[in-house]
């Protein structure tokens, strides 16, 4: 309407066409009120606690920053030193890709498939279902348990196992050689990745309409899958997109589980992650400038993959 | 009316194969999935001798309370009452919980039901901020709770809690799918203020959305031991206390397996509890259609 408006009057010229475009906006901005009311105490918690926190640490990325002295503006020097002088930085991202690789789409459809025939069942089975497999992301540091059952020496349960069977002769040092360290990484890893998706899936699933599927049986929708590719999933669209961002963010974020498991740093870096090499310099060597390059880099590593999920997701159900 | 099924009736479209392929998968990946669960409850009641047997037995043989009763002896020796540190722990969690709960899903009302300038460029924002890591921004956030005075101040950790990115990107999305708009229309015409659309329509149904982000904000918050921001001992968390309490190498094995089980049993029951209102729920927004 309002460009209408600003055509028919003569020629007003740049100026005041941006000024037209202002006064909407503003008269916008003060017909929601009530909605800027309701924003309001989380866009100021928000801005305060996450904006700002990662401006700043943006900022630093430009910096020498050892938390002591006051930083030293040192431009993109950290980020030059990362591709070109950071052999170990380059492991890490080879790593990182690797794990996000196998990981990320891994859990998603573990996710996805087990709620989904989770599911299936009544309230009660549901429930005790979500739970044993949930249990295992319930708890910070149940998955330590996995050292004992990996432990290199014969008491580990894998390696009394296979020395009892006499499969192997001399116990294995799963979390020490370094052609083991990744695949006990995954497993676990993937042994915990039913949390915060596999959640949302399930409140996401009983949350669609039951007559949608009567109708779906109607127009000639025959089998689960059928039913699963046009009916479920095109439903659950926002749903996927958050549970993709969750997989995103988690798989590219492995770092505690593998210093808990296997030590810091892991034998020849075997293991090293981003996130891992970020807590190296941000934490230890304290050079919190170089830790916030890698912050940044690893932001839009995310970012990137974000992005082609989205455009993957956007063809279900077509 | 005519037409009354109950919650989960029988689909059209369900072979006798898939329903028994379906059940095979599940039946391996709760095996996959329990094993190191029961290894950690079979772990707790094991006797010292037990836990560094070999061959090693993944069952208890001679179940044991000792650990437990080890446990007990260590906080009642605690300098801080142990019920401190739960109290404190409680706190936190409730508080963190609650205040997230309510503003991140007005917040997410408003944006998943109205149009207004700025609000696209908010939510993007929000989920952008999901892929910044928080170790890096640890420092600044540090900057900014000690020039508000909140070190050392249960503050430090609840409020921070309350702004938590992922509450309102969930949110959001449960608004969204589960939200008509045509109740919404409904009541604008019946005259309904923003705030009772919020509170009493779009609220009670989306139950299964703030149940869930409960369970994961609990969660969260419930392994807090207050970090870097909670140094009087009067303030630390439960989490903290015990994790003081196995730092003891090897003669503390047993109390440590106590310990795991203890920490890990109370979001267990927050859980199921959580779950059987979930439950509820959908049985009774299925009585409504």
């Amino acid at each position: 309407m309002s460009s209408m408006i600003a055509k028919t009057k003569s020629a007003p010229g740049v100026q005041g066409v941006l000024r037209q475009k202002w006064q909407t906006l503003w008269r916008d901005i003060k017909q929601n009120k009530v909605c800027y009311l309701f924003l309001a105490p989380y866009a100021a918690l928000f801005i305060t606690f996450t904006v700002l926190p990662v401006l700043m640490a943006i900022g630093l990325s430009f910096t020498y920053f050892n938390m002591l002295q006051p930083p030293q503006w040192v431009g993109v020097h950290n980020y030059l030193r990362l591709f070109l002088e950071d052999d170990i930085f380059l492991i890490a991202v080879k790593n990182t890709f690797i794990y996000a690789a196998i990981t990320g789409p891994v859990s998603y459809f573990m996710c996805f498939i087990l709620a989904w025939m989770i599911n299936e069942f009544k309230p009660k089975v549901r429930a005790i279902l979500t739970l044993l497999f949930y249990a295992p992301s319930i708890s910070g540091n149940v998955y330590l348990v996995w050292q004992v059952i990996f432990s290199g020496d014969t008491y580990g349960y894998v390696n009394a196992f296979l020395l009892y069977w006499g499969i192997i002769k001399s116990p294995i040092q799963w979390l020490i050689d370094p052609t083991w360290i990744m695949p006990i990484v995954i497993i676990v890893v993937l042994w915990m990745s039913l949390g915060t998706s596999f959640l949302v899936f399930i409140a996401g699933l009983q949350g669609i309409d039951e007559s949608l599927y009567e109708a779906g049986a109607i127009d000639g929708v025959r089998n689960r899958w059928q039913e699963l590719w046009y009916l479920t999933l095109p439903t659950m669209r926002g749903y996927l997109m958050f549970g993709a961002i969750m997989a995103i963010t988690s798989s590219f974020t492995i770092a505690s589980e593998i210093t808990h498991l296997v030590g810091f740093p892991s034998t020849d870096y075997a293991a090293h992650t981003i996130v891992q090499h970020l807590q190296d310099y941000g934490t230890i060597r304290f050079e919190m400038g170089y830790a916030s390059a890698i912050a940044v880099i690893l932001f839009f590593i995310m970012v990137i993959s974000q992005r082609v999920v989205q455009k993957l997701l956007n063809r279900v159900g077509e | 009316m005519k037409f009354n099924f109950s919650i989960r009736k029988k689909r059209l479209s369900r072979s006798a194969g898939g329903d028994t392929a379906v059940f095979i998968i599940l039946l391996m990946g709760i095996a996959f999935m329990s094993m190191p669960l029961v290894l950690t409850i079979s772990n707790a009641f094991k006797p010292l001798s037990e836990l560094f047997l070999f061959p090693p037995r993944f069952i208890v043989r001679n179940p044991t309370l000792n650990n437990f009763k080890d446990l007990l002896v260590l906080m009642a020796q605690s300098w801080v009452p142990m019920s401190r540190y739960l109290l404190n722990s409680l706190l936190i969690v409730i508080g963190g919980t609650a205040g997230n709960v309510f503003f991140a899903s007005l917040a997410a009302y408003i944006l998943s039901v109205r149009k207004f300038p700025g609000a696209n460029l908010f939510l993007s924002m929000v989920v952008l901020s999901l892929m910044f890591s928080a170790e890096v921004t640890a420092i600044p956030n540090y900057v900014t709770i000690a020039a508000l005075g909140w070190v050392d101040t249960y503050a430090a950790i609840i409020v921070p809690a309350w702004g938590s990115s992922l509450g309102l990107y969930l949110m959001k999305n449960f608004v969204d799918s589960m939200i008509h708009r045509s109740i919404i229309e409904a009541a604008e015409i019946d005259g309904a203020s923003e705030f009772r659309i919020y509170w009493q329509i779009v609220m009670p149904n989306v139950k299964p959305a703030w149940l869930t982000m409960i369970i994961l904000l609990f969660q969260s918050l419930w392994k807090n031991t207050g970090g870097h921001f909670l140094y009087s001992e009067q303030l630390k968390t439960l989490p903290y206390a015990l994790s003081q309490i196995v730092q003891g190498g090897v003669a503390r094995q047993g109390v440590a397996a106590a310990v795991t089980l203890v920490m890990m049993i109370v979001p267990i029951v927050v859980f199921v509890i959580n779950q059987s209102k979930v439950v509820d729920t959908m049985g009774t927004s299925g009585m409504a259609n």
